[in-house]
């Protein structure tokens, strides 16, 4: 499967997603700059997380509106795949190629550390290998990844099983004592409606190697490598 | 021309950060203060002379880019002409 790593100025986690993608999962995958449209090759692009514009505005917002995210559509549209984490969540979200939005956390303390996330929905490639209630461990780095969305939109969202992840104990309980941010309904990670766009403030590409204390986030990996069919497709929602 | 738009959180939308703040100036001796909620002032110089179409235009940009429309609203001023007359 083919990778993109997209960058923008100010993104820090490409060269973790690269490394995980060619050295732990040995997939073609190339850094792609955030003025090049041409993604035809790719099978899914990566979002990565950082600092995109210094968070100028608003997380995300000026990338949001860069010459690659606006390629995008086309590219879902075309049967392509996108994982965003953290900065790359908020713009996604930005975007608008994902419902809602990251806000400051309620702590406001910007909080490095270990999570435990619960599957809520297993539709998409990015979690069709996996068990809904199933919890993975993977850390955050974020100071604005509190999802927020209108009860209307939350109602929708939950109508369609477009979440994801949800902040839980180690145990799989969803708790506010688990939710590291002040987000709505402990929202982690949420997807597009068919499930082919998927966004987490979590870092998998941080969760993928024995070394560092988890390889969960591989999981993510292992499913959409899993959803690959016969003539390099990948199996629909 | 010069133009001023005001970008303030939505009603409703959670501000721990006005919070916070509103907390620090109780602690300096101002409990008279209920509420706080911080926005942002983005002031912007055009190249243009017409306060209608600058005001359209500022409209589309705080669409576009400037406000969030999921969590933010926003004001938009024309603040002075080029002559220095305030354009209303």
């Amino acid at each position: 499967m083919r990778f993109g790593v997209v960058i923008f100025p100010g993104t820090w986690s490409d060269m973790d997603f690269h490394h995980v993608i060619s050295q732990v999962l040995h997939q073609p995958v190339e850094y792609v700059w955030h003025r090049d449209t041409d993604v035809e090759r790719f099978d899914c692009l990566v979002l990565p997380g950082g600092f995109s514009y210094g968070d100028y505005l608003r997380a995300g917002a000026v990338a949001g509106r860069s010459p690659i995210v606006e390629a995008l559509p086309g590219f879902v549209a075309r049967g392509g795949l996108v994982l965003g984490s953290c900065n790359g969540f908020q713009i996604l979200c930005e975007a608008g190629l994902l419902p809602g939005t990251l806000l400051r956390n309620e702590c406001l303390q910007f909080r490095c550390q270990w999570t435990h996330v619960a599957v809520e929905q297993t539709e998409s490639p990015f979690t069709r290998g996996l068990r809904r209630g199933q919890v993975l461990k993977m850390p955050i780095a974020h100071g604005e990844g509190r999802y927020h969305a209108e009860p209307a939109l939350l109602r929708q969202l939950r109508e369609r099983d477009q979440i994801v992840f949800r902040y839980a104990t180690e145990a799989g309980e969803i708790t506010a004592g688990a939710n590291p941010n002040g987000s709505i309904w402990n929202i982690a990670g949420v997807s597009n409606e068919e499930g082919t766009v998927v966004g987490l403030m979590p870092h998998p590409e941080r969760a993928a190697e024995t070394t560092v204390g988890s390889t969960d986030g591989l999981l993510l990996f292992h499913s959409l490598l899993g959803s690959l069919v016969e003539n390099g497709s990948v199996l629909g929602r | 021309m010069k133009a001023r738009i005001v970008v303030r959180l939505r009603p409703g939308i959670l501000d721990p950060q006005g919070t916070t703040i509103r907390r620090a100036l109780e602690g300096l001796g101002f409990p008279e203060v209920r509420d706080m909620r911080v926005g942002k002032v983005l002031d912007l110089t055009l190249d243009e002379t017409d306060a209608g179409r600058a005001r359209q235009r500022l409209d589309e940009m705080c669409r576009k880019l400037l406000a969030n429309p999921v969590i933010e609203d926003y004001t938009c001023e024309v603040v002075e002409g080029d002559d220095g007359r305030r354009a209303s």
